[in-house]
């Protein structure tokens, strides 16, 4: 019987595909992609101001409120932090991505890949954590600029305007700090397989050429990398743009997309507003995805 | 002539500029081992005024807890066995034939941990209501699915791409049917792919916070519960322990999804 079953199957490799990509497809197209489309769906519609209820009918209107200054600011702020970590991300990871692809032993390169992507695995809410405990007021970094008698620094930087708030642990600066931490395997790990991939004869001989360590890494080693630092900061990018817990636990009251998302769809039950403000993130980073893999980004996934 | 640069031994800058990133990356961590013995239930205040271990004791108690790593446990558990069955089947499917639309595939398997978590968690939310669906168990089974298959899909159709393909060829004529060819060479070959896989999928819906809360109506799981006790901390010191408990939980995982593909001399769990 099954040998029948067997034999059938085999002479209609169009019938098997069809049978192994069903299930996922279904499951991927049905749940994923049908609630991303009524996610779509009900950023045209609009929350009746007067009852409190979902209107179902086409409208724009919705969409015109993320145009009102508060909404543009929750933009512009959350896009800012997006860009200034993957930025940091990019300058804290490299030389470890380089350390690692280029000077370390078989072994010690299994530790250290080990050593970067354990901090990955382990839980993202609990390393969030840890920085509202070494943030705290009462905590390690107040209590070392205080050994150190230079606390007036870091309450000079606590005052500054728009990233300060009344203590690390409470201000735009404790959530780019918290943000960097957070992300930094995901722009290590792409970082360095790009590395991976440079012959070394590549570098020498761009040594022998005359060029400086500022030249090789500019004209020679950057481009290379280029695909592996894209990859990363797909991850840094997208993954600040759509966090709700590092603002919630370290941020103050001045609202980031995924807060007001949050809130939006929550207290306020207005899911169509919920919605629109979820589609500046997507459509950003469908267009950042597209760049990326025609830069050849996902090669060094 | 040949400059000094780039030679054959890092520089001095380098090396600390990796060391220090190293730090950056791991001593949070050693802290919060530090505080789960802190004898301070009020603040985080450093240095710890005292050392105690009796708060172990306090949260090994705490029924809310154990509801919480309960349900936490089960809903992984549930989510990875449907995303190895779907990662496994996709992995095959693309590995296997040439058709239209291949490359979409897997974009569409990594839409859901491209795009921001709040992203699929707003979208599940959304279809929910929309089909009046109520929050339960299963609606924070299928959100974690989501974005579980990818991690076993890759994982599989890597291994699949190593596999040599005249040992399938061989089994079939040797006389095996598919189902045999399948339970005896493909499964045994792929077989710590999907381990490996399927721990990488049980780590990442473990610990997933921001879809869950979307989907997950009055029910916590145990990345629930610390988020609440972070946004309005009640019990600063169980917070502690069971932030060092869950490290040492999602340590096992990793290491052993580490040892397994040592092992098999290939790159599991790598981004590759």
């Amino acid at each position: 019987m099954l040998n029948h079953i067997s034999t059938y199957l085999y002479q209609r490799p169009k019938l098997i595909l069809r049978l192994l990509l069903g299930p996922p497809m279904l499951y991927m197209l049905v749940v994923y992609l049908g609630s991303l489309f009524t996610l779509l769906v009900n950023s045209f519609f609009s929350l009746n101001d007067f009852t409190g209820l979902v209107v179902y009918e086409f409208t724009l209107r919705t969409y015109a409120k993320l145009f009102e200054a508060t909404n543009l600011g929750i933009f512009f702020r959350t896009a800012s932090m997006a860009m200034a970590v993957t930025l940091a991300d990019i300058i804290i990871a490299f030389p470890l991505a380089y350390y690692i692809a280029r000077f370390s032993s078989t072994r010690l390169k299994t530790y250290l890949y080990i050593a970067v992507t354990l901090p990955l695995w382990s839980s993202y809410l609990v390393r969030v954590y840890a920085w509202k405990l070494i943030l705290a007021k009462e905590g390690i970094v107040s209590w070392f600029f205080e050994l150190f008698g230079i606390q007036f620094i870091l309450d000079k930087l606590l005052s500054i305007p728009e990233i300060g708030g009344s203590s690390l642990s409470l201000s735009p600066i404790g959530m780019f700090i918290a943000f960097c931490y957070i992300w930094l395997p995901y722009m290590i790990v792409p970082i360095q397989t790009a590395l991976e991939r440079v012959p070394k004869s590549l570098i020498e001989a761009s040594s022998d050429l005359g060029a400086n360590a500022a030249q090789t890494f500019r004209n020679v080693l950057l481009p290379l990398a280029l695909p592996g630092v894209i990859a990363g900061s797909i991850f840094t990018f997208s993954l600040t743009l759509g966090d709700f817990i590092i603002p919630q636990v370290l941020g103050n009251s001045r609202y980031f997309i995924g807060q007001a998302v949050y809130s939006y769809q929550g207290t306020a039950g207005n899911i169509p507003l919920a919605a629109a403000f979820t589609m500046g993130p997507v459509v950003i980073m469908i267009v950042y995805l597209l760049i990326a893999r025609r830069l050849g980004a996902f090669d060094a996934l | 002539m040949r400059s000094k640069s780039f030679g054959d031994k890092p520089s001095l800058g380098l090396t600390l500029g990796a060391i220090g990133a190293l730090l950056f990356l791991h001593v949070p961590l050693w802290i919060i081992f530090l505080y789960s013995f802190t004898t301070d239930e009020a603040t985080y205040s450093f240095p710890l005024p005292g050392l105690t271990t009796k708060w172990f004791g306090v949260a090994l108690q705490r029924a809310d807890l154990w509801s919480a790593l309960t349900l936490s446990v089960q809903v992984a558990l549930v989510a990875t066995f449907f995303a190895l069955i779907l990662g496994t089947l996709a992995a095959a499917a693309v590995y296997r034939s040439d058709f239209f639309g291949k490359d979409a595939i897997s974009f569409l398997l990594i839409l859901p941990i491209a795009l921001p978590g709040i992203v699929t968690g707003i979208a599940l939310r959304s279809a929910i209501g929309t089909l009046n669906i109520p929050f339960s168990y299963w609606t924070i089974v299928i959100g974690h699915a989501t974005f579980c298959v990818v991690v076993v899909y890759n994982n599989v159709l890597a291994r699949f791409r190593r596999m040599q393909g005249s040992q399938i060829e061989a089994s079939m004529d040797l006389g095996a049917n598919s189902f045999q060819t399948f339970r005896y060479v493909v499964l045994p070959n792929i077989a710590t792919a999907l381990l490996a896989g399927g721990m990488l999928a049980f780590a990442l819906s473990f610990d997933e916070v921001i879809v869950t809360t979307f989907t997950a109506g009055q029910q916590a799981t145990l990345p629930i519960w610390i988020f609440s006790q972070l946004v309005r901390p009640r019990d600063r010191p169980v917070t502690n322990v069971v932030a060092t408990i869950v490290i040492l939980i999602t340590f096992l995982p990793i290491f052993f999804a580490q040892r397994i593909s040592s092992q098999s001399s290939d790159t599991e769990g790598e981004n590759k």
